[in-house]
């Protein structure tokens, strides 16, 4: 059984990258301190509703007490928002955006997002991208891998397909040929806007094999909805036999 | 009295081009109304598409064109259309006319004992400038090229290939200009124009609100119009203002000069519409200490506090905008800054909301159906405000950003929030602009018809967002991870279709009771603001018998040693 699949609840997708449980608990400490904030006021209101209305309570009163208690929720929450930034929020957003592993450690994959599928670029076993040229661009050739590059012949493209090594970080180098495009994974918890002229780089470590969506989370035209595809998360031994295939089909 | 009372003015002079504030005030509510109903049904078919992906519409579908719905089914340009123009009519056609066009030119004026606003001519072209916007804006349905369909917020590079764009932009720039005109209007009336003794500190909240408002949106902008005119140039004259190098769009290699840059329009976009929120939530808020005043027969609790927090929510406004780009390939590190700000925004909002709860204690609650909007403002603005810390907390805004959770967290604040909000003002102050009542029976019907659906439509958004729903898809169920939460889609299109259903009762309401409607006194509420110590409705061109003078702050309610329980600011003693 896929886990993608079958984990899907009315919460979250399984957590399937190394940062997605820093990520779900994150939500979980908003989410309660929101419900925690939420439930004191309902109940404070709904107090004040009933001991308050008319029929209970004729006649106003005037003056307001402790004002300077009334800062109290300011402060507390204030307080709570340090916190949440600077202890907890920083490091995990250093650590899933900034801390880009290593090209030589990593699955190194360039995807280039057009309406209305994702377009996925491996630089082989020599690791150097062969040179892309938008004139080369045509149905034959989705990407414009230029063929007379010697990077390129061991360079390998899929389209709506990316397979990716189990126990090791991907590295994905984003970029868009039209429009603004939005790669997102919901299982690995990661979402990055995929733009056109710029290149802008996540990474992400799958920690379980299986198949996990990628859904356009930015609105790019009319096939907006059904611009997806799927990320196969392979055990290694599987992966470099699949790319050794890919290899051998390429060169007799 | 005055001459001008008594001048004879012919139909046009007085219900079409008045420069009468209360006219216009008017004008800008029975518009914004119809925009509202435009807008709102505009998403029902949307929510067919939802439950139903790709069947065909009941009863609508073949009233389409072929173009748009072949069969009654709806296409996906379509579906995009109707999404971008909803935003796009809610926003800038229905609430901040309602708001900031409507109240404000109404009540702003009568609330500090001024004859008019400073500029009545502007004031009107203001009205007149945001109704041909509107209607180029609504006409875009039929005119070659169709409406906009990039979202309301017209993202490039995809705006600038997508047809009905220029139709959009050029609307947008009259509403921009409307808006301006009347930001400067409030502006100048509020410093010039308030009554002898009513000092900075005995304005009522309300005018605080309209005020900060005026100030926000004459900042925010020009911004936008300037992006707007950019990316016109980028459509009718092919710049390349927003568009980058070497573009392949559908296979064809695009022969732009290129060197622009797709996030700059994020930028000048934002720089607006993040100060846009707070002038959709402002004016409401101003409403709500009103009524709360009112309704609980005391004064509003920090008064001082709630004021000092609207103005320090617009300064605090125009550091934010950038918490819309976290993960839109904004320098990674500068969003650290951008969370920081956004979650510190959030505290003058809870201030204000805390002063609102504490005005309860010990009060003298009247469950008037204005009370009831104003009662359920501050839980359900509560909920708005909270669910918009996961969305400015970069961790887990990776994660929501783009989904259902954030439509919801919107929806709360707008509908839930401010509309609410603004339906207990169109209760509250009907007697005083029509000298007569509305029919409070079936304001409770609407009340609690419109506050259980609203809930119903919007609460499900928060589980599909969490499920990593995205928005804006013309069928969901084509992505499996959308599967699971596709029945909340049909029970919240159920809702929408239900809360059109209770918005009958209201419209019935509002216009049998301008005609029909039990007749009114001058202050049916026992309220103390000044609009309250003129005529229902008031006198034309000059709203007071004579200029009261003031002499108390806004919410004199059951001062001690006095019998009655309300002492209004213009009364001697």
């Amino acid at each position: 059984m896929n886990p993608a699949q079958s984990n899907y609840g009315w919460g979250l997708p399984v957590a399937a990258s190394t940062y997605a449980d820093k990520i779900d608990r994150s939500l979980l400490i908003l989410h309660a301190a929101m419900a925690a904030i939420f439930v004191l006021w309902a109940v404070y209101m709904a107090y004040c509703l009933v001991r308050y209305r008319k029929e209970n309570s004729p006649k106003a009163v005037y003056s307001h007490k402790s004002t300077l208690a009334s800062y109290t929720p300011d402060v507390l929450i204030f307080i709570f928002e340090v916190w949440l930034i600077f202890i907890v929020g920083v490091p995990i957003w250093a650590h899933i955006r900034e801390e880009l592993p290593a090209p030589e450690d990593a699955t190194v994959i360039r995807v280039v997002a057009e309406q209305f599928a994702w377009l996925a670029h491996y630089p082989g076993p020599d690791g150097k991208f062969g040179r892309m040229a938008p004139s080369l661009v045509d149905y034959a050739i989705p990407l414009g891998l230029d063929p007379q590059d010697p990077d390129a012949g061991d360079d390998v493209a899929s389209v709506n397909e990316i397979r990716v090594p189990l126990g090791r970080p991907v590295l994905v180098t984003l970029t868009a040929r039209d429009v603004i495009h939005s790669f997102f994974v919901p299982e690995f918890r990661t979402k990055q806007d995929a733009v056109p002229g710029m290149e802008n780089s996540i990474w992400f470590e799958p920690v379980m094999a299986g198949r996990f969506e990628i859904g356009c989370a930015q609105l790019c035209g009319l096939g907006h909805y059904r611009m997806r595809g799927d990320i196969f998360v392979l055990p290694e031994d599987e992966y470099a036999a699949w790319m050794a295939g890919e290899q051998a089909g390429r060169r007799p | 009295m005055t001459a001008a009372v008594h001048r004879e003015e012919s139909f046009i002079g007085k219900w079409i081009f008045s420069r009468d504030h209360k006219v216009i005030g008017l004008q800008y509510m029975f518009t914004s109304l119809v925009f509202l109903l435009i807008g709102f049904s505009l998403i029902l078919l949307i929510r067919w598409q939802l439950a139903y992906p790709g069947r065909p519409i009941p009863f609508i579908g073949d009233l389409l064109p072929d173009s748009l719905a072949p069969g009654g089914i709806m296409m996906p340009d379509f579906y995009n259309s109707l999404g971008a123009m909803h935003g796009t009519i809610m926003i800038f056609l229905g609430i901040v006319p309602l708001g900031v066009g409507a109240f404000g030119n109404y009540f702003l004026p009568l609330q500090i004992g001024a004859k008019d606003m400073a500029f009545p001519t502007l004031n009107m072209s203001s009205y007149w400038v945001y109704f041909v916007g509107g209607v180029l804006m609504l006409s875009s349905f039929v005119l070659p090229g169709g409406a906009a369909r990039a979202g309301w917020t017209s993202y490039v590079p995809l705006s600038v290939i997508s047809s009905g764009q220029t139709t959009w932009l050029l609307a947008m720039t009259f509403l921009i200009t409307s808006s301006l005109l009347g930001a400067i209007n409030f502006i100048v009336t509020t410093l010039n124009l308030r009554a002898p003794g009513l000092t900075w500190s005995r304005l009522p909240l309300f005018v605080w609100a309209q005020f900060v408002t005026g100030l926000i949106l004459l900042f925010a902008f020009p911004v936008l119009q300037a992006g707007a005119v950019l990316q016109l140039l980028d459509r009718v004259a092919q710049t390349s203002f927003y568009m980058p190098q070497g573009l392949i769009i559908s296979g064809e290699l695009s022969q732009r000069g290129g060197g622009g840059n797709a996030l700059l329009w994020q930028h000048l976009f934002w720089f607006l519409a993040h100060p846009e929120v707070y002038v959709l939530l402002l004016p409401p808020m101003g409403i709500v200490a009103e009524i709360l005043a009112n309704g609980t027969r005391k004064p509003i609790f920090g008064y001082k506090e709630v004021a000092g927090s609207f103005c320090f929510i617009a300064v605090l406004s125009f550091m934010v905008w950038a918490h819309h780009m976290f993960v839109s390939g904004l320098k990674t590190s500068l969003s650290y800054l951008f969370m920081t700000t956004t979650m510190t925004i959030s505290i003058p909002s809870i201030a204000i909301l805390t002063c609102y709860l504490l005005s309860l204690r010990n009060a003298s609650i009247r469950y008037t159906v204005p009370m009831l909007f104003t009662l359920a403002f501050l839980p359900m603005f509560g909920i708005g405000g909270l669910t918009g810390l996961p969305l400015g907390f970069t961790p887990t805004d990776v994660y929501l950003h783009d989904t259902y959770y954030v439509i919801g967290h919107f929806h709360y604040v707008v509908v839930t929030g401010t509309l609410i909000a603004l339906f207990g003002g169109i209760y509250y102050w009907f007697p005083k602009m029509f000298g007569r009542s509305m029919n409070m029976f079936w304001g409770k019907v609407h009340f609690w018809g419109t506050i259980v659906l609203m809930n119903l439509i919007f609460f499900p958004m928060f589980i599909q967002g969490l499920a990593g729903v995205q928005r804006r898809l013309y069928d969901p169920t084509v992505q499996l991870h959308n599967l699971t939460v596709q029945p909340t889609n049909v029970l919240m299109s159920y809702a929408s279709w239900g809360l059109l259903l209770f918005q009958v009762p209201f419209i019935v309401n509002f216009f049998w009771s301008i005609f029909k409607g039990a007749r009114s006194e001058e202050n049916p509420w026992q309220a103390t603001t000044l609009e309250w110590a003129c005529p229902s409705p008031p006198l034309p061109h000059v709203n007071f018998e004579k200029v009261p003078t003031v002499h108390r702050g806004p919410y004199e309610y059951s001062v001690p040693g006095r019998e009655a329980d309300f002492w209004p600011q213009n009364e001697e003693n």
